[in-house]
């Protein structure tokens, strides 16, 4: 008698609650925190009102996009989205005949890649607002993007690596930024790369690289690259302080696993923290201990004169084997399979993230350095001296949470890690090591950033969570959906939700800046009279046609609203077509584009002041129209063309013209 | 005269000179599209500021393109200005109350002509339209204001002196202050 009772009290119990669902009361679920947790006042901390501008500029990696977005703060506006690593068809990079050499590489043009950390430029470890660094995480490349132009300035090869994942975080002045390799890979010229797989332990290498941008061009080219046992690369930072001229690089995988590694290289209780003496490597490298080994790569340089990339190929990059320079490399154990590597704005402490650990471990430079001193060793790991762990630790963070993974900091001695696992972001005194609060993450937090929060000087105010996953934040589109971040407020000691924002790609890391030190520097047109393109016409006098065999070369120029000429006659099926295309205008956010029918690539769009080139192949006989895709003045539409194409064995001259209405008359 | 009236006399004189390296006019104007707004200045020998911009939006209503060679004016005003200076250097070496008489009306005669002249140009600006042009407003003209303000479609448009203008109305006021002080303190020379 007992089981239908049972079973009549669940069923009554499920209707109940289906009843109270109905009426949309709390009850029979567990009461949702999750859902409303914004206070009243959270809309007046975000409003931005018309006419006015954002405080800061936010730059978050575009992920698998492979490029940089600008977002506002606080608003979460998005301002802009910069082509680096991927083509973009909408302004022509890697399309038009000046920019394809931007995304060459040894493998050849890849117009593509996977970014993950921007790092901004700095100046006694403060960021100035002149670049911006983001890392090419799949064919290794740091790109530098001028912040005068918010558009790619160069992008650098690594050599020797694969899998470009702890970069491109900077020294102080910016003297260099690193690249670690994700992957370790059998090094040295293509024959020597053909090993079994399962002699990783002997044939394969980790390496780190350091990157020295010219500091008047932002030219790239490596100072020279460390080799480092096999292991994987994870996140770095720079010391500062204190601890300048050492660099930090968080390391997994000290297994040595190459299968499996989700269960293989999870076996060990503490994995690396790397300790790179970068001062010493610099004088090794001055001194000419180094080794020039074979390592192809490109280096690309963005030619704001003549509007086109300029591409140094190099041979060979300068190697330091650490075996043969003592004091260059020290490990320090991290618990567990350590992810971030953050380095506190005193640059006394750093914070490594084990994101399988169950707590945070401070590392004091300054006990780092007495070990070192006293030689108090562990033992060595593939011949690189392992610091015993109690001897460099300042101390762990209990009970944090779960995954921790980064750790950004505010001005007043706090930290804000963020948990994976339990969805949360964390505050916590670096120097007591006490946790003061936590707030929850809507959903799988990954990096997380403050304004100026890895540099010696954060702005604070804000701490922005950058999340995986949206679930109901947002109108469902399909399987996938938006990737999101989130802004609190951290003025007060409660951190405070204020802000839900969508982001593209998937945002791993961010920088964020007061927008005083960008917008003063910012670019309003190119000087028409500084055009150094070889192709460039400076006038409407300056236009002109022009057949080289199968090739026609057309000097064109755009001003509001008329090409120059707006119609050409005399090109043959079988030639190739290249519009040489010059924005006479000077004036700022005047650009103008470029479009013609059944072209196979992209259009343009032309900045004021500037040349590009875009190679037409056509495919047919007859008359194509050309126009301008950027809305430009009232009589944008007026602003077109046309071309002639005649069968290949016709004599119809090659001419140029446009014509006026009076002439027909 | 009084020495103290010839020297003040000879230094308005060679403030005229300034003129030759200061704009002397400016046109300032402003429209929602134009935040950052734009401004013509004029110089003795030459069109400042956003000439260019300003060419490129009076196209669209059928003003003529502004460049420095349809000016003679540009040739002349600078040789002008020199010539008036000098006669002031004249006068204040003569010392003669009527050179200082007929210094004041050459300056008000060469100030009238210079508004005069201004007036000219912008009514042929503003009035003289290529009938080809693309908007055409019935009963429109573009005329730029003399002095002050005026509203031209959506543009505010403002028309006062620059440093020249002020330097050029100093000038004159110390000029007629020294002649009030001559009648003033020494009535019967």
């Amino acid at each position: 008698m007992k089981r239908p009772l049972l079973l009549t009290g669940t069923a009554s119990g499920v209707i109940a609650c289906a009843f109270v669902l109905l009426n949309s009361l709390p009850g029979c679920r567990p009461s949702g925190t999750t859902k409303s947790v914004v206070t009243g006042d959270a809309a007046s901390k975000v409003y931005v009102k018309p006419g006015t501008h954002d405080e800061f500029y936010n730059l978050v990696s575009g992920g698998f996009s492979g490029q940089l977005a600008v977002y506002g703060l606080p608003s979460g506006r998005l301002l802009r989205e910069v082509p680096v690593f991927s083509v973009d068809p909408e302004s022509g990079y890697g399309y038009s005949e000046e920019s394809k050499g931007m995304l060459t590489t040894s493998h050849g043009f890849i117009p593509w890649d996977d970014s993950h950390h921007p790092e901004l430029s700095q100046t006694d470890g403060i960021p100035d607002g002149k670049w911006c660094f983001i890392n090419g995480n799949n064919t290794p490349r740091i790109a530098l993007v001028d912040l005068g132009t918010f558009r790619t300035g160069s992008i650098i090869e690594i050599p020797n690596s694969a899998g470009n994942h702890s970069s491109p975080f900077t020294t102080g002045n910016s003297e260099y930024v690193v690249a670690g390799t994700r992957f370790s890979v059998p090094m040295g010229d293509d024959a020597s790369r053909d090993v079994p797989i399962k002699t990783y332990k002997e044939n394969f290498k980790g390496n780190v690289s350091f990157i020295h941008p010219e500091p008047e061009t932002g030219k790239m080219s490596i100072a020279f690259q460390i080799v480092t046992p096999g292991v994987n690369f994870d996140l770095s930072h720079a010391g500062k302080g204190p601890s300048e001229g050492w660099f930090f690089f968080s390391c997994y995988n000290t297994e040595q696993a190459y299968s499996l590694l989700e269960v293989n290289a999870s076996q060990r209780d503490k994995d690396f923290i790397m300790a790179v003496n970068w001062k010493l490597a610099e004088q090794l490298a001055k001194d000419g201990k180094g080794k020039r080994v074979p390592g192809k790569h490109h280096s690309n340089w963005w030619n704001e004169r003549t509007h086109s990339s300029e591409t140094t190929v190099y041979e060979d990059v300068l190697q330091l084997d650490p075996k043969d320079h003592p004091g260059l490399l020290y490990f320090m154990p991290c618990p567990k399979s350590p992810h971030g590597c953050d380095v506190d704005p005193t640059g006394k402490y750093i914070v490594g993230s084990g994101k399988l650990a169950a707590l945070i471990p401070v590392f004091s430079f300054e006990k780092m350095q007495k070990a070192i001193a006293a030689n108090d060793v562990e033992g060595d790991f593939a011949g690189i001296p392992v610091l015993k762990y109690e001897s460099v630790l300042h101390g762990e963070v209990k009970k944090p949470g779960l995954g921790p993974l980064h750790t950004e900091f505010d001005a007043n001695g706090n930290a804000y890690t963020s948990f994976f696992v339990s969805s949360e972001i964390v505050k916590w005194n670096v120097e007591k090591l006490e946790v003061v609060d936590r707030v929850p993450t809507y959903y799988s937090i990954g990096h997380l950033c403050v304004p100026g929060g890895d540099s010696k000087k954060p702005w604070g105010k804000y701490v922005i969570a950058y999340n995986k996953i949206t679930k109901d934040r947002y109108l469902p589109t399909g399987p996938e959906l938006t990737q999101s971040a989130q802004l609190y407020s951290i003025d007060g000691d409660k951190m405070e939700l204020l802000l839900d924002f969508p982001t593209t790609g998937e945002p791993h890391y961010a920088q964020a800046i007061p927008a005083e030190l960008v917008k003063p520097r910012e670019v309003k047109f190119f000087k028409i009279e500084e055009n150094e393109h070889p192709f460039a016409a400076k006038g409407e006098k300056e236009t002109k046609i022009e057949r080289r065999g199968k090739e026609v070369h057309v000097w064109m120029t755009t001003i509001r609203s008329h090409f120059a000429p707006d119609n050409i006659e005399g090109v043959k099926l079988g030639d190739e077509v290249y519009f040489h295309i010059t924005n006479l205008e000077q004036d700022w956010d005047v650009p103008h584009g470029f479009a013609i029918k059944g072209a196979a690539n992209a259009e343009l769009l032309l900045m004021p002041g500037e040349t590009q080139t875009l190679k037409w192949v056509p495919t047919r006989v007859g008359v194509t129209p050309m126009y301008c895709t950027d809305f430009c003045s009232a009589l944008h539409q007026e602003m077109q063309g046309y071309v002639r194409v005649s069968p290949a064995n016709s004599n119809v001259p090659l001419t140029a013209l446009t014509v006026s209405v009076d002439a027909e008359m | 005269m009084k020495p103290i009236s010839r020297v003040m006399i000879a230094l308005a004189a060679l403030a005229l000179l300034v003129l030759l390296f200061v704009p002397i006019w400016r046109i300032d104007l402003q429209a929602p599209q134009y935040p950052e707004g734009l401004y013509l200045q004029i110089f003795a020998d030459r069109f400042a500021g956003d000439v260019e911009k300003i060419n490129g939006l009076n196209h669209y209503i059928g003003m003529g393109h502004i460049h420095d060679d349809m000016f003679p004016e540009f040739a002349v005003l600078p040789k002008l200005l020199m010539a008036l200076a000098a006669l002031g250097v004249l006068a204040a070496l003569w010392g003669k109350r009527w050179a200082l008489f007929m210094g004041l009306v050459t300056l008000s005669l060469f100030g009238l002509w210079a508004l005069w002249d201004m007036y000219r140009w912008g009514y042929e600006y503003g009035h003289n339209l290529d009938p080809r042009a693309a908007i055409k407003v019935e009963d429109m003209t573009y005329q730029p204001p003399l002095i002050g303000h005026k509203q031209l479609l959506n543009f505010d448009a403002w028309s006062t002196p620059d440093i020249g203008g002020w330097v050029l109305f100093g000038v004159m006021a110390l000029l007629i202050g020294v002649y009030i002080m001559e009648i003033r303190f020494n009535p019967h020379k």
